[in-house]
């Protein structure tokens, strides 16, 4: 045998052990069945150990880390500039508003705040990609719920967002367009115009996702009622973003903290739902897209002239200290606690990522549902692998 | 055919009828594969489909068959290796076994049964075993949940289909499908008889519970969880590869496409005209040439049928399991079982 390093053998140790375990609660309880790694269901790599009982579940753990990348520590090697590319692929639905708090805290720390122009335009750009982000998941709960139709309306409609992201930021997926102290770019010509058609587009996709999934009766039945998460466990369990917004919180980080953006300029309502069952989250996100889109239309008529970066050194040092600045991302609360020693990268970043936390709820929240039921609670807690793992 | 073809030896007759129920089962089978599910599917998912393999992507289908054909056959090594292996026939067998009793035209026949309603129903619940040990000898606990879900839908679902039949039979008076063709096609509503008397108007619940019943039968959305490919990655199929997928695929759609035709039978005519716009006033009196209009028209209707289930499966999401079991036994079964009795006491009023 080869010798292991002590580390590996622990974990050797441990993995008997927990398989041993496993066996020996094969023959006394009911089926282990293996949700993942690799299942249609998680869209990622998420894996969900659950002992049935016939088809209700009588104990479920979600097992993480299948694709953690260690973006935590790879910060340490990098510039402060270079961070951004990194975040950008935590949430890789909504990468922009990933990039938006970790700049925010750099900029904490050196003392600069961006332009106003800046802001505007940080702020309507956080905003589709939370569109972008939100479409997707309205269209994937129609194929976790077994209806093929919605998920196609949902990327075609999307397309549109992620174009005008591509137009303003020339990335799709990774825009990688936040500087300390401003942005990269000023917007393309003609942009402004271009995202209020597309606004109209994705009210009625909105409009269109209602009709087909909320107002379906089979829909309705399968997720109202189920996995109902009560608005104590819910704080218990710091869970965050629509998924506490459903169970009857009134807490969004855009309206309830000062931040260098600009949400408080346009008129929005932050939406609650008192039930806190499947149906709530996902209402609650179709009332958040709609709430994006007018932020986005009425920011868009009010963006001031200016320049789009502050002064700033070339190269940039952070001076030492620690910042910790959340916002509220499509998925929950985000936030970055970043700690400097006067470098060029940062000496240590902690991420705080909603999906970690929003899946720490399913131990509690799977026991005693149907097999079917934890595709729809899964669906509807709404998760980003790599939010997830990092 | 048996008519048709008294001349011909019964080796030949043999040959013949094989082939024609291929044809019977495999024609409408791809058809809908083709124009419902890779073309209407498309449009209402505002894409194309298949525009490649031929004109329009019509040669699709032969692409995806000879893909299939390629594929390594599969055996996963705890399965039960044997039964695995039936599994996918069986599903089939029974399909090839239900269209035997369709009548096509006046003397286009493969079997004239006098308890052809019985035979058919009967029949249909094979597919159950195939489906079931399917589900137990893949060695897999998708396949298993599967194949148990499946089996507890088909069976409760089989009795509102049953009760839903028994309404026409009252009816017609007779179990056997060419007579219950005849005799709509025949009949008169309050003395009209410009368009016969199909059943779909008289026997209009019948209609709808029949619809549903085979809906679930066929495992489409929304009461697809036995294949749930989100929850249980495709149920009792999970394991299956190459031609033994192929055959559950093709199966799964000429079910679909035979369960069409009895539906058109039972309730739309099946293969006739109203008798009386060319002065016919009995089956003996049918031109000859309607042995050869007749399947068209039936499957026109077919295709029709074929659309409105395939039209529910891509817009509805999936039911759960238990919602599935309280609709069939709280819901279609005392609604066809009113439905019987108003039939019933409506036939002795008459």
């Amino acid at each position: 045998m080869t010798m292991l390093g002590d580390r590996q053998q622990l974990s050797y140790i441990a993995s008997q052990a927990a398989d041993a375990r496993l066996n020996l609660e094969l023959e006394t309880e009911g089926m282990t069945l293996n949700i993942g790694p690799q299942h249609p269901a998680t869209h990622g790599t998420l894996r969900i150990i659950a002992r049935l009982d016939g088809e209700q579940v009588v104990w479920a753990e979600p097992a993480c880390g299948y694709m953690h990348r260690g973006y935590e520590k790879l910060t340490e090697v990098r510039t402060f500039p270079q961070v951004t590319t990194l975040v950008n692929r935590i949430d890789w639905l909504g990468s922009f508003a990933n990039e938006v708090p970790f700049i925010l805290a750099a900029e904490k720390l050196m003392g600069v705040e961006a332009p106003t122009r800046a802001q505007y335009i940080r702020t309507i750009l956080f905003e589709l990609s939370r569109i972008a982000n939100v479409s997707l998941f309205l269209g994937d709960l129609g194929v976790q719920l077994g209806a093929i139709t919605p998920v196609f309306l949902a990327f075609r409609d999307r397309e549109y967002v992620l174009n005008l992201i591509e137009s303003a930021t020339g990335g799709r997926f990774h825009p990688n367009f936040d500087r300390i102290g401003g942005l990269k770019d000023d917007l393309p010509a003609g942009w402004i115009d271009e995202t209020r058609a597309v606004m109209k587009k994705l009210r009625s996709f909105c409009d269109q996702i209602e009709d087909l999934l909320f107002g379906n009766e089979i829909f309705q039945s399968r997720t109202r009622g189920i996995g109902v998460i009560p608005r104590d466990v819910a704080l218990q369990y710091g869970l965050s973003g629509a998924n506490l917004r459903a169970s009857g919180v009134d807490w969004d980080l855009r309206r309830d903290q000062t931040l260098p953006m600009v949400w408080d300029k346009a008129d929005w309502k932050v939406w609650t739902h008192p039930d806190g069952d499947s149906f709530a989250r996902c209402w609650v996100r179709l009332q958040e897209t709609r709430e994006s889109t007018k932020i986005v239309d009425q920011l868009l008529g009010a963006i001031p002239s200016g320049p789009v970066m502050a002064k700033v050194p070339k190269i940039i040092k952070v001076p030492e200290g620690e910042a910790w600045v959340s916002t509220e991302n499509p998925l929950g609360e985000m936030g970055y606690y970043v700690v400097s020693r006067g470098d060029l990268g940062p000496f240590r970043v902690k991420i705080r990522s909603a999906s970690f936390n929003n899946i720490s709820i399913t131990p509690w929240l799977l026991r005693g549902v149907y097999v079917p039921d934890i595709v729809t609670i899964l669906a509807s807690l709404y998760f980003i692998l790599g939010d997830i793992d990092r | 055919m048996i008519a048709l073809l008294a001349e011909v030896p019964y080796w030949g007759q043999s040959l013949l009828r094989v082939l024609g129920g291929l044809v019977a089962v495999l024609l409408p089978a791809g058809t809908i594969v083709y124009v419902f599910l890779f073309k209407m599917m498309s449009f209402m998912q505002s894409r194309l489909g298949p525009m490649e393999a031929g004109p329009y992507g019509s040669m699709q289908l032969f692409a995806e068959v000879g893909k299939w054909l390629q594929k390594e056959d599969i055996v996963p090594d705890r399965a039960d290796a044997r039964i695995f292996k039936m599994a996918p026939v069986i599903v089939l067998v029974s399909t090839f076994l239900l269209v035997v009793v369709v009548p096509f035209g006046p003397e286009a026949w493969f079997t004239d049964f006098e308890t052809g309603v019985f035979y058919a129903l009967a029949v249909s619940s094979i597919s159950v075993l195939g489906i079931l040990i399917a589900g137990w000898s893949s060695a897999n606990k998708y396949s298993l949940l599967g194949g148990l879900r499946a089996a507890g839908q088909l069976i409760a679902y089989e009795l509102p289909m049953v009760l839903a039949v028994m309404g026409v039979v009252i009816q017609a008076g007779t179990m056997n499908l060419q007579k219950i063709v005849v005799a709509q096609n025949t009949g008169s509503m309050f003395g009209i008889d410009a368009i016969g008397h199909p059943y779909v108007i008289s026997q209009f619940f019948g209609f709808i519970i029949f619809m549903i019943a085979i809906q679930a039968e066929l495992t489409q959305a929304p009461f697809d969880m036995p294949i749930a490919e989100s929850e249980l990655v495709s149920g009792y199929m999970t394991e299956y590869s190459g031609f033994r997928f192929l055959i559950f695929f093709i199966g799964e759609f000429a079910t679909a496409g035979v369960f069409a035709m009895i539906a058109s039978v039972l309730f739309l005519g099946g293969w006739g005209v109203p008798f009386t716009w060319f002065g016919w006033t009995s089956v003996d009196d049918v031109a000859n040439w309607m042995n050869f209009v007749g399947p068209l028209i039936m499957f026109t209707k077919m295709m029709l049928l074929v659309f409105i289930i395939m039209w529910i499966r891509f817009s509805y999401p999936r039911l759960r399991e238990d919602q599935l079991q309280r609709f069939a036994w709280k819901g279609l079964i005392p609604v066809a079982l009113i439905n019987i009795m108003v039939t019933a006491i409506l036939k002795v009023v008459f």
